[in-house]
């Protein structure tokens, strides 16, 4: 296709992590390119491309979304939150820790998903408390990890809701 | 992958978008994308024009003013499954809602492109099918005109739309106290494609028996596909009878699957289950009519 042919870029303004930002993007660029390649955001990671993986999760306007599954050019005038920008949340740092404590990683490569996915359910105030191991299971589901298994993940996100050793936070 | 180039369209009205559709022949809808995406991320789809009617808000609501529930296309799954005058007026879309993909998916996809994706082991089109909604659909040469869920669905992805009409809205009869609903679907992981699963609508006579009984499949033919039990009309619900329909449904079906007879037995096992929780929940009805409110 020559560059006559190639659809005029549209410009997106979007908050990023809480930083505006504003230029022009083509239109076929998805949200998950337009954060690692443009913005340099790489923690949110691509695996299948095509949402069944769950590694490119992020929040828009507060909801867990697939940036694989989105075009750059939808988030336009939204907000944006990626695995960076978790520590707005006072949830992100003991869960974290928890995920680091139960062993609820080893490569990696599927964490970041992961913490957005369950952030989200710790946050939800929908959610059926306390968490069981199984509506974690069940809220986790469309993230897959392919080297630790989920034991330790759910151990984790359990105790990011019901932190052993302060029952009242 | 990365979808090939498109142009991108984003009205900002419905009016807008049934222009821009028919100014466009090529070009596709754009709601949540959870299914458009992932096509033209695998290249199965290339459109010339994407039009993003996501920020179309208008249709991102829910009334139930007609005693009909009356569902904006772009009402999201994730809605339907937590919206609490959906479980009251329609709680079998509540229930199936919650096996579509998983919470990311369900935050972004729509009810419209759902049942406008039209693929058969889908949950929305085969609950819309069983509680025989209406869609209402739009076009700038042809205004507006009301399609049956029966006709709705024609083969794998294809639905009866031409190619300038938008669905709009949805309208889904409001369950009623001498009703009940049940759904099941069997798959390997909670949000992966149902290798079968059944939605049931039981109507129950003020004596007991079976006023009207519809039920409808998924995953196991080219569409979802409706059973209407008319005879089953005046007997009364026991498990065997659920048992015989399901089995005698279920050998109707034409399986995709590698295995036909496994699918059927998921298949008849589905049914006899949704009919099963159905007969239940209409008897509990029955006992307790302030239950809907």
């Amino acid at each position: 296709m020559t560059s006559a042919d190639t659809p005029p870029a549209v410009t997106v303004s979007v908050t990023v992590n809480g930083r505006l930002i504003r230029r022009p993007v083509p239109p076929r660029r998805t949200l998950a390119d337009f954060l690692r390649d443009e913005l340099g955001l790489t923690g949110t990671h691509l695996g299948c491309e095509h949402g069944v993986c769950g590694a490119c999760s992020v929040f828009i306007d507060g909801r867990s979304a697939r940036a694989c599954l989105t075009l750059a050019v939808q988030v336009d005038g939204l907000r944006v939150d990626t695995v960076e920008g978790l520590d707005q949340f006072e949830e992100a740092a003991r869960l974290r820790r928890a995920f680091s404590e139960r062993g609820g990683l080893q490569c990696g490569f599927c964490t970041p998903g992961f913490l957005v996915t369950a952030l989200e359910l710790l946050r939800d105030p929908d959610a059926e408390k306390p968490l069981t191991a199984d509506t974690v299971r069940e809220a986790l589901s469309g993230n897959i990890c392919r080297c630790t298994g989920y034991q330790g993940i759910v151990a984790a996100v359990l105790d990011a809701a019901a932190p052993p050793d302060s029952a009242d936070s | 992958m990365k979808p090939a180039e498109f142009t991108y369209h984003r009205p900002e009205s419905v009016a807008e978008a049934l222009a821009l559709l028919a100014e466009n022949p090529d070009a596709k809808l754009l709601a949540g994308g959870q299914s458009l995406l992932t096509l033209m991320n695998l290249r199965l789809a290339r459109p010339s024009a994407v039009i993003d009617i996501g920020r179309l808000t208008e249709l991102g609501r829910i009334f139930d003013d007609t005693g009909d529930l009356v569902l904006g296309a772009l009402v999201t799954h994730r809605m339907v499954e937590m919206d609490p005058l959906i479980a009251a007026r329609a709680p079998l879309m509540s229930d199936a809602a919650r096996y579509i993909g998983h919470v990311g998916i369900r935050n972004r996809g729509t009810l419209g492109g759902s049942v406008a994706h039209a693929d058969p082991a889908a949950e929305m089109p085969l609950a819309t099918l069983v509680l025989d909604a209406t869609f209402h659909v739009d076009s700038a040469s042809t205004g507006r005109r009301q399609v049956a869920a029966d006709d709705m669905f024609v083969s794998f992805y294809t639905n009866a739309l031409a190619p300038d009409e938008m669905i709009t809205w949805v309208s889904v009869p409001a369950i009623r106290p001498d009703q009940g609903w049940g759904f099941v679907e069997y798959a390997h992981q909670h949000g992966d494609y149902g290798l079968a699963g059944a939605g049931c609508l039981l109507t129950l006579r003020p004596d007991g028996t079976v006023g009207a009984l519809r039920a409808a499949v998924l995953s196991v033919a080219d569409r979802p596909l409706l059973f209407v039990g008319d005879d089953a009309v005046g007997q009364t619900p026991s498990e065997r009878l659920w048992q015989d329909l399901g089995e005698d449904w279920a050998r109707r079906t034409e399986p995709a699957a590698d295995d036909a007879d496994y699918a059927r037995r998921l298949c008849s096992a589905a049914l006899t289950e949704a009919m099963t929780d159905a007969a239940r929940r209409a008897h509990a009805y029955r006992g307790e009519p302030d239950d809907l409110s």
